[in-house]
């Protein structure tokens, strides 16, 4: 994942959140602080789940926070945080979940290329294994860089 | 043939839906183009098949084209499951 979507300050782990929406608040904290989205990006997160259901539970444990990108989207971005105690979305199957990695689109190439680095990266269990396990922000940088090194030579 | 992978907003989970759908398609080696679009667009499209969150099931029951339920966006084995069970069916 390129440096200028996930910056170290994007990333929080160990968290303590009460409840979903907490942890949906402070994902999208860090979105906001970095530029990525205004706060009504968030209250549009959490008004969708509350509106059609927690669909952005995608996986065991990881939930995607992302609203339209015209509901106060700036440019893309991501944030990733672990909680110290999982939350419960409500989500019938893929609940509880203690990794939260929201993101803010755009239209246009450069967000489909974010989505597509990001989906790579989730889809292999080993890498969701490591954030849940990781102690430092500085650990995930170090650790996505080198596995986009890694999957740069496997090309 | 011609798979749309859905979400409600059109751009992110189904996204992420469609990259995984397309790999499982391609390991299942199936002639397949995945396409994303959001749940209420899709309830109008004509393709082969439409794969989804279950939190959209009751609003594609008025879909116009088949509808299978993924738990799990990132489980490239289940989606293969899904996708096989609607084959064996169409084809039974």
């Amino acid at each position: 994942m390129q440096d200028r979507y996930l910056r170290e300050e994007n990333i929080r782990l160990n968290m303590q959140a009460r409840d979903w929406e907490d942890a949906v608040r402070q994902s999208g904290k860090l979105l906001v602080e970095a530029g990525y989205a205004g706060e009504e990006y968030v209250e549009a997160i959490i008004e969708m789940v509350k509106k059609d259901g927690p669909y952005i539970v995608i996986s065991q444990g990881l939930a995607l926070p992302h609203a339209r990108p015209e509901e106060g989207a700036r440019k893309e971005g991501i944030s990733i945080i672990t909680l110290k105690e999982p939350v419960y979305f409500g989500h019938p199957d893929n609940d509880p979940v203690d990794v939260l990695v929201a993101f803010t689109g755009s239209d246009g190439d450069s967000h489909l290329e974010m989505l597509q680095d990001l989906a790579g990266f989730l889809n292999r269990k080993e890498n969701l294994e490591f954030l849940r396990r990781a102690e430092s922000s500085l650990e995930v940088i170090d650790y996505i860089k080198n596995n986009r090194e890694k999957g740069v030579e496997a090309n | 043939m011609k798979i749309l992978a859905v979400c409600g907003v059109g751009q992110g989970s189904s996204l992420i839906l469609k990259m995984n759908v397309q790999q499982a398609v391609d390991e299942m080696g199936l002639d397949a183009e995945v396409e994303n679009t959001d749940v209420s667009s899709a309830k109008m499209e004509e393709v082969d098949l439409i794969v989804a969150s279950g939190f959209h099931e009751g609003t594609l029951k008025e879909a116009m084209s088949p509808v299978v339920i993924v738990k799990d966006f990132m489980d490239i084995e289940e989606i293969k499951k899904e996708v096989q069970e609607f084959l064996d069916k169409k084809g039974g």
